[in-house]
């Protein structure tokens, strides 16, 4: 069982590696709008680092949004799900083992990259380095969001609007709680650890219903 | 193993496509299912594979102990499985991983099809014939009882047919299974054939179209 989803993780990190694979697009993409954003709103520091760990929150939502479609898609279309359905390990495994891979080639250099990504929207370090900690417990959550309409929508070609617009509601928690816990970092009357803790319950929630949610959308093709 | 199929029918998109389909599958043997264009032999195929919810009826398999029937069984279809991006080899090494109870090496199955010089390529350069040969050298790097082959020879040569029927023979000698979809003659000769007639029109009763009964 351990064998299976150790080859299912391998597999999938494998691909994103390789040509074509998705890896690398979605950070291209987060830094693309956190780029973006500066321009359009002039270069008022205090405005910027007062709605920067927002703008980093924002673009990481839509970030994840990219590639989401091919998670269970590009298996769909080539067979490769038929033969997991047939796999020593139950489906509810390999949607973890899937979504766990896609997080890690997305969700986590997302978070790994945001003190960076900071230095754009001028971000004190104290704020980078609540902003990075809230994206690594808070993109979990994405992306096992994510995973559900990932699976919904695998057999329907150019699924990927029809996705974002099953998914983006389902993600507003986490990125209320998201933004939310980084700004108590910088001070108010909210403590840290407050929303801190509902996001990273957030993403246990999302972990359990998400994979459950996502194999049983899964299990029949029609 | 033993698969028995009762009364199965089979509905896609609203619309029935067969019914009353039964019969037995025992060790050693081969079933050849043939049909017109249409008729619901990749369906029933993928309904034993499970990926599809029989309309009625009852698929069951005896002694496979605690496994379920989609564990017993190798499924090569129309659509491959293999990743264009990964190497032949590493393709037949998950697969291995991901299905259990290995067998052969990915390298040793390669040999088998004839196929050794592709082993670090990966399967995207590959021909038609020589990834439906990839395919089926996944048959070979784990043991399953029940083979689920769709079309099998499209895109084979003659050579690879061959090998294809010497595999299927080589199966069933140890007490496995083959059901394959087919329009060509495949090597099965001394298996049954299960004809699958269409149903002829939505008026039409349903008792006016059972398929071969022949448990």
């Amino acid at each position: 069982m351990i064998r299976a989803f150790s080859a299912l993780l391998a597999r999938d990190l494998k691909l994103a590696a390789r040509v074509g694979g998705s890896g690398a697009l979605s950070l291209v993409f987060f830094l693309m709008i956190v780029v973006l954003v500066p321009f359009a709103l002039g270069p008022d520091l205090n405005l910027l680092s007062r709605i920067g760990p927002a703008i980093l929150w924002l673009s990481a939502v839509l970030a994840t949004l990219i590639g989401l479609d091919r998670l269970f898609q590009s298996d769909e279309e080539d067979g490769s799900l038929d033969l997991m359905t047939g796999a020593a390990v139950p489906l509810e495994l390999v949607v973890l083992a899937k979504v766990l891979a896609s997080w890690l080639t997305t969700g986590l250099p997302l978070a790994l990259a945001s003190p960076l990504f900071g230095l754009l929207v001028a971000l004190s370090p104290t704020a980078m380095a609540a902003t990075a900690l809230t994206l690594a417990l808070g993109t979990p959550a994405l992306a096992f969001i994510g995973a559900v309409g990932a699976a919904l929508t695998a057999t329907i070609r150019r699924g990927g609007l029809i996705l974002a617009i099953v998914v983006l509601p389902l993600m507003i928690p986490t990125l209320i709680f998201g933004v939310s816990a980084a700004e108590a970092a910088l001070g108010g009357t909210v403590p840290f650890a407050t929303p801190l803790t509902v996001l990273a319950a957030l993403s246990l929630i999302a972990a359990v219903v998400g994979t459950l949610a996502a194999a049983a959308a899964l299990r029949w093709s029609e | 193993m033993r698969l028995i199929v009762e009364n199965l029918a089979c509905r896609r998109s609203g619309r029935r496509i067969f019914s009353g389909l039964s019969f037995a599958v025992g060790p050693g043997e081969g079933l050849m299912v043939t049909g017109r264009n249409g008729a619901g032999k990749s369906s029933l195929l993928t309904m034993l594979a499970g990926r599809l919810k029989p309309d009625a009826g009852a698929i069951r398999a005896e002694g496979i102990g605690e496994a379920t029937l989609p564990e017993c069984l190798h499924v090569v279809g129309h659509r491959d499985g293999l990743k264009s991006a990964l190497t032949a080899a590493e393709n037949l090494e998950f697969a291995r991983d991901l299905l259990g109870n290995p067998a052969a090496s990915p390298a040793q199955a390669l040999e088998a099809m004839g196929l050794p010089h592709v082993a670090r390529l990966p399967v995207g350069y590959l021909s038609a014939g020589q990834r439906r040969r990839v395919a089926l050298a996944r048959l070979l790097v784990c043991r399953r009882p029940l083979w689920l082959l769709d079309e099998p020879t499209a895109a084979l040569d003659l050579a690879s047919q061959g090998v294809l029927a010497d595999l299927m023979r080589h199966h069933r000698t140890e007490g496995g299974l083959v059901i394959a979809a087919t329009h060509q003659a495949l090597g099965l000769e001394d298996a049954r054939e299960l004809r699958i007639e269409p149903v002829l029109s939505p008026s039409v009763p349903e008792e006016a179209f059972e398929g071969e009964n022949w448990l």
